[in-house]
């Protein structure tokens, strides 16, 4: 879908910023261009929308060499977010989305139509947001309103440069959460910037690895951290590689499903047996609903009559698609050896135990993942 | 609001100052000037101000957005450099000279208080497209539009309250400046303030003074308001 053919880039002044650079990014791939800052990764994605003209070699764009299209129709086929996200701050959100809808000439109740479909698809309820203004948003919202400008005209190809880069950590967390799920819906060939590691491994399906201006290793995450090409990959990666490939891993990968539960309107009693039956020394709490409430111990039976009565409430949940990583530090800062596995509408879904992330923290889990 | 009050009470008390005076019959041994006199000194005044403004306007907000576009970014230091000049010149001074280049008249006038009233118009012009958010213009860029529509569509629009802004205080000034006028035959209230002056009567040079610090007010309220219908409403919350 995007091909690099030994491309640089040489700057006026003689600087080559990007040294003879070659990959291809398959249809439906997200790509991460990773690299310490000054590596040529930005230059590089810019060079396929054509915002940074290239010196030698070729691009090509679902097969088209991207010099031989007008530049403006380029671009309007490419979706385009950056870190700074640059809403028009004149325009509302409904008008930032519908922007290259509007310059592709859409007629106006496609257009609206396509801005609701988008609010929906980041999560923002399009009746309340569509008429907001970019100042009236937080920075999460705003971040997550760029990704759907980006997405307006439903291009094949997206450039994402660090698209997260200027968010909180908790939020950040989120919306790559959240993208990994949308990507999943629209399958789109995206070339992501960023010099996280961290994120690059887990939201890439490949990673390219550059390093003053030269591509050092184009490869799948778990090749990049199991099987590094040379000593700078090597050092890049990290010596906590073990703690890295907990990126890759997702708590569907390795939770417990329909665990044992009781109900809070259990007596005691109950959870007494089950705990026998089970052999376990805790139990997961959940309402009628089967929504998740907290968590009841072996030692604190005698405590009371009712389970509603002695149960430790809890609110520390993740979802099947939590990677591990972020699983174990929200166990850390809980302080629970075992975390509630919920779906969206906070049903018990299974249980993710400190031991079994352990157990995946082993080399050989991750290293079979590596070809 | 406060200072809509505080000038609103000033206005008035100006106001009333004028038509006291002008109602008077005689300051010490000077008529005081007719009403007629004073319409058309007041007349001539606007049409002073607005003409030299109209240049000024129809020169500076061109120019100024000019010299932000690339390949014209160098024109930027010399030209702003330029119309800095023109102000740091005193008034009197410009006003003064152009009578032996252009001879008396109006036009000396006009062309005087266009070059004073030039800087303000042209800085905020410079200013407001190139303070622009960077970000805001590389995503323009980066969606497709082309130069003409980010202009059109993102620069111009995020751009006119500080233009605007800019017209009002070159108003405002040109107004105060055109007292001079009269210096080199242009007409104007300064008809009125310098005979004051070489009179020696504080009442009659408030008869000129006076009208035209309302007039300053009056233009100023008039240009904020179209200054606030002209800000996009996104822009309005951040202020």
């Amino acid at each position: 879908m995007i091909k690099l053919e030994a491309v640089s880039e040489v700057y006026p002044d003689g600087t080559e910023a990007v040294k003879e650079v070659s990959f291809e990014v398959e249809k439906g791939e997200l790509c991460v261009l990773l690299g310490p800052s000054g590596c040529g990764k930005t230059t590089t994605m810019k060079m396929i929308n054509r915002l940074i003209p290239i010196t030698r070699g070729k691009i090509y764009v679902d097969g088209v060499d991207n010099t031989e299209i007008d530049e403006d129709e380029l671009r309007r086929n490419i979706g385009y977010a950056i870190q700074d996200i640059g809403l028009f701050p004149h325009m509302t959100v409904g008008q930032n989305i519908e922007t290259v809808p509007a310059l592709k000439g859409w007629p106006k109740d496609k257009r609206r139509q396509r801005a609701q479909e988008l609010l929906k698809l980041i999560g923002l309820k399009p009746e309340e947001f569509v008429d907001k203004y970019p100042s009236e948003l937080s920075g999460g919202q705003c971040q997550r309103v760029g990704v759907a400008r980006a997405l307006g005209a439903d291009p094949p190809i997206l450039l994402m440069d660090e698209p997260f880069g200027a968010i909180d950590p908790i939020t950040r967390v989120r919306l790559q959460d959240e993208f990994l799920r949308i990507q999943q819906e629209i399958q789109k060939t995206i070339m992501f910037v960023t010099h996280d590691i961290y994120e690059a491994i887990k939201m890439g399906d490949k990673i390219a690895l550059m390093h003053q201006g030269q591509l050092v290793q184009y490869d799948t995450p778990a090749n990049l951290l199991y099987r590094p090409k040379n000593e700078f990959v090597e050092n890049f990666v990290g010596a906590d590689r073990a703690l890295k490939g907990l990126q890759l891993l997702r708590v569907k990968d390795v939770m417990t499903s329909s665990p044992p539960a009781v109900r809070a309107d259990d007596e005691t009693q109950t959870a007494e047996k089950q705990m026998k039956r089970e052999g376990t020394a805790y139990l997961v709490v959940v309402n009628d609903e089967r929504q998740f409430l907290g968590w009841v111990e072996r030692a604190n039976l005698r405590a009371g009559r009712m389970v509603r009565d002695i149960m430790h409430s809890s609110t520390a949940t993740a979802t099947a698609n939590t990677v591990l990583s972020e699983a174990l530090s929200l166990m850390l800062s809980s302080g629970l050896k075992t975390l509630a596995i919920v779906d969206r509408a906070n049903e018990l879904e299974g249980i993710v135990s400190f031991d079994a992330i352990q157990k995946a923290l082993g080399d050989a889990t991750l290293r079979s993942r590596a070809e | 609001m406060r200072r809509h009050a505080i000038l609103a009470s000033l206005l008035v008390i100006l106001i009333a100052l004028t038509v006291w005076i002008t109602s008077m019959d005689k300051i010490g041994v000077y008529d005081v000037f007719s009403w007629r006199d004073l319409l058309s000194c007041t007349w001539a005044h606007f049409k002073m101000v607005f003409i030299a403004e109209l240049i000024a306007v129809s020169v500076g907000v061109p120019l100024g957005i000019l010299v932000t576009r690339p390949g014209f970014k160098k024109l930027a230091t010399p030209v702003l450099g330029g119309a800095n000049v023109g102000q740091t010149i005193p008034s009197l001074a410009i006003i003064a000279i152009m009578a032996p280049l252009l001879g008396f008249g109006l036009r000396s006038a006009v062309v005087a208080l266009f070059i004073y009233g030039l800087l303000p118009v042209l800085r905020n012009a410079y200013a407001g497209i190139n303070n622009i958010n960077p970000a805001i213009v590389e995503a323009a860029k980066g969606m497709g539009m082309t130069r003409g529509e980010i202009a059109r569509k993102v620069e111009l629009p995020l751009a006119l309250p500080v233009i605007m802004a800019g017209i009002r205080v070159s108003t405002i000034i040109t107004v105060g400046t055109a007292e001079l006028a009269v210096l080199v035959g242009g007409a104007g209230l300064g008809r009125i303030t310098l005979t004051g002056v070489f009179a020696r009567e504080a009442l009659l040079i408030l008869q000129g003074a006076a009208p035209t610090a309302a007039m300053a007010i009056i233009l100023g309220f008039i240009l904020e308001r179209i200054e606030k219908r002209m800000t996009p409403r996104g822009l309005q919350f951040q202020i």
